[in-house]
């Protein structure tokens, strides 16, 4: 959750229903209804309130543009939801291209028989959220359709943000001998919805890492400017799968300490548990930073300043042994390839 | 993570390590029966920190690996059935049948429900009861228990609709067919933890004294397969043969009779075919007459007989340890975890897989 709590005591608005039904997406009076007492008075901005199906803004400089869908199952899950999840993770993608984040549009699939008050603990995340960090919902579409074709909510989020003057990120900026670094705990996201999974619940007290990082990565570019070489927040993937792609695009090896990567406990024994591995387990609110060598210890001060970084770690370098592959060196002096996953990961029988 | 952050303890892997290369003077081939011990190996690189005199031989445990085709390609014609919802393991979902796989299957509209136990396929049948629900019941001793107890609880529930495709096989059968091989050049073996906690470890002694082999019962982290290791060339490098347990933190001699109770309720001997390998007699298990009615086995006859494996892929030989993935011509190529020729190829526990995953030479 955002650092900056906003005490929020909006209640929600009484309706004479308790159900999403077809008809409030039909475009009639349920539906004015529903947008006018759930989305526009809680949303409420100059952009908003027009009521139009677009947005005009007003940016600076370069532009960073980002849209993701949200269709994590179950909708609630410890630490977060889909709401809180869908604006972060956009914010966050905006936040990797070295930009601020300034709008964002809201889109709402949501299933018939979804409860109101779902809903409103959803829209409530999102609140809280977009006030934290003042970004502007400013514009959005909701749509309802039948029991069946859905799974309760989607939603799709679309962010804009300005770049910051000083950042230079992309893979090509990657120089042999930079450190790669993650600023929190991998896999806890994952993990924790696993943990609320029909079919798979277990008793963990781990929760999603869902949160906005885009504070810390304008820090990091604004004093580093472009020995900050890479930012990217490892979601589905996780971990291995960033890695990948930074090796895939480039003639260079990543080679990683075993023991350095940081994984809270209880995700570490989940993942033994299901046969998982956390490096390619979903994180929410994390990313992976690669830095020129002599910035290396002074960003991670920086980073693990922040509360929601105090995990930071160094986990390994860019090099040029091992072409295009990311390699780990286990504990023990062995080392192993960490390929990009095919697929999901699928539990082993024993 | 207690008991399991001592068994991966550098230190003690070093000091194994070293006493390993010190008293291994002459070539030996062990192998080590179970896929998550050739799944440790590899992925802790501990295979590049052996004794060059040292060949590890990945053997044939690893249940997704050793499921014939037939079988598999019986679980989709089953998932296909409207009625039906098929329930597996997850990493059985990938392994290609004579035709596809059940992932292939779900993705053109078969029921398959990946679960992580049969008793919450048990659970599923019991919400559903429109529907049968199939429980795809695969591996060695180590998951029969639980699969046996399912049965018993959907029994207990008076379940109509909830049945077991079953490709149940034993260890002690494979071990016998691979030491008669004649091409088999098997010095020792690390025996399969799991199995064994279940099974005991009298089941080994006549092996041993039948060819006069060590026997190592090993567990799975790095410290028990060098300890296990080290006490199968120990007894190599003396001249001796005999049954050891590394594994006696949870593995005794009569194993554990609980589980051994409910597998002889449910279960009998039976000959079973195991892929790449073919029949072989008293080698698995089958569901017992009393329990006939929840075979899925009688109750979906085969719709065709066509099965075939593919013939680019040598899982045959890879399973008796006589060729490593590396010398198959496909490795990496034609064959990869994405698009496998074989079982091997699919699951973290198959040989194929792990040096695919894992290796980076």
């Amino acid at each position: 959750m955002a650092n900056k709590r906003i005490d929020f005591s909006c209640p929600m608005p009484e309706f004479d229903f308790n159900t999403i039904t077809l008809e409030h997406g039909s475009g009639g009076q349920l539906m004015h209804r529903l947008l006018e007492d759930l989305i526009f008075k809680l949303f409420a901005n100059k952009q908003l309130d027009q009521q139009h199906d677009g947005a005009i803004l007003q940016l600076n400089g370069s532009v960073a543009f980002s849209t993701d869908s949200y269709v994590v199952s179950p909708i609630f899950f410890p630490g977060g939801n889909i709401g809180d999840l869908a604006i972060n993770g956009t914010m966050n993608d905006i936040a990797m291209c070295g930009a601020i984040p300034k709008y964002i549009s809201l889109g709402l699939i949501v299933e018939e028989g979804l409860q109101i008050d779902e809903l409103w603990k959803v829209l409530e995340s999102i609140y809280r959220v977009v006030k934290s960090y003042q970004i502007e919902i400013v514009t959005g579409d909701t749509k309802v359709v039948e029991r069946g074709k859905g799974d309760k909510l989607f939603i799709n989020t679309t962010g804009i943000g300005e770049v910051l003057p000083r950042a230079k990120i992309g893979i090509e900026q990657i120089r042999e001998g930079d450190h790669v670094l993650v600023s929190g705990n991998i896999g806890s996201h994952g993990m924790a919805v696993m943990s609320v999974r029909e079919g798979l619940e277990f008793k963990t007290s781990l929760q999603s890492d869902t949160q906005y990082i885009g504070d810390i990565s304008a820090q990091l570019i604004n004093t580093f400017g472009d020995k900050l070489r890479f930012m990217r927040d490892p979601t589905r993937g996780g971990l291995a799968t960033v890695l990948n792609e930074i090796t895939s695009k480039n003639n260079m090896s990543i080679e990683l300490e075993d023991q350095l990567i940081p994984v809270l406990p209880q995700t570490r024994s989940a993942c033994e548990l299901l046969g998982l591995d956390p490096v390619y387990v979903a994180n929410e609110g994390v990313f992976v930073a690669v830095v020129a060598h002599d910035i290396a210890e002074t960003v991670l001060m920086m980073m693990r300043s922040f509360h929601k970084c105090a995990d930071a770690a160094y986990i390994g370098k860019v090099t040029s042994n091992f072409p295009k592959k990311v390699i780990v060196k286990s504990g023990i002096g062995g080392k192993r390839v960490i390929p990009m996953l095919i697929g999901e990961q699928l539990p082993r029988i024993c | 993570m207690k008991y399991l952050d001592e068994y991966r303890d550098v230190a003690i892997v070093k000091r194994y390590l070293e006493k390993l290369h010190r008293i291994t003077t002459r070539n030996w081939s062990i192998m080590e029966i179970c896929g998550g011990q050739t799944h440790s190996l590899v992925k802790n690189g501990i295979v590049d920190l052996l004794p060059e005199k040292i060949t590890m031989v990945h053997g044939p445990g690893c249940p997704v690996c050793v499921t014939p085709v037939e079988l598999i390609d019986k679980a989709i014609q089953i998932a296909h059935r409207k009625d039906t919802v098929l329930c597996s393991f997850g990493d059985m979902i990938r392994v290609p049948g004579t035709s596809g796989s059940l992932l292939k299957a779900k993705a053109e509209g078969a029921n398959v429900r990946v679960v992580y136990s049969p008793l919450d396929a048990v659970k599923f049948a019991n919400q559903n009861p429109g529907k049968k629900v199939v429980f795809f019941a695969v591996g060695f001793e180590t998951t029969a228990p639980v699969n046996a107890l399912s049965l018993l609880q959907a029994e207990q529930l008076g379940l109509k609709n909830y049945f077991m495709l079953t490709s149940h096989v034993l260890v002690p059968p494979a071990m016998d067919a691979l030491l008669q091989d004649k091409e088999s050049k098997i010095n020792g073996f690390l025996a399969a933890g799991h199995v064994c906690t279940v099974m005991g470890t009298k089941q080994y002694l006549p092996i041993v004294n039948k060819y006069k082999v060590p026997i190592v019962i090993s567990g799975f982290e790095p410290v028990d397969l060098i300890q296990g290791l080290l006490k199968c060339v120990d007894q190599l490098e003396r001249g001796e043969s005999k049954l050891d347990n590394q594994y006696a933190r949870v593995v005794n001699k009569e194993g554990n009779l609980e589980a051994r109770r409910l597998i002889d309720e449910v279960f009998e001997v039976v000959d079973r075919s195991w892929r790449g390998i073919g029949v072989l007699v008293n080698s698995g298990l089958g569901i017992k007459e009393k329990y006939r009615h929840l075979d899925a086995d009688n109750n979906y006859k085969s719709e065709f007989a066509g099965s075939v494996e593919d013939d680019g892929c040598m899982a045959g030989l890879i399973l008796r340890g006589l060729r490593k993935p590396r010398q198959c011509q496909h490795f990496g190529k034609l064959c990869t975890p994405e698009n496998p020729l074989g079982a091997p190829m699919v699951s973290s526990e198959g040989a194929c897989a792990a040096y695919y995953n894992f290796s980076y030479v």
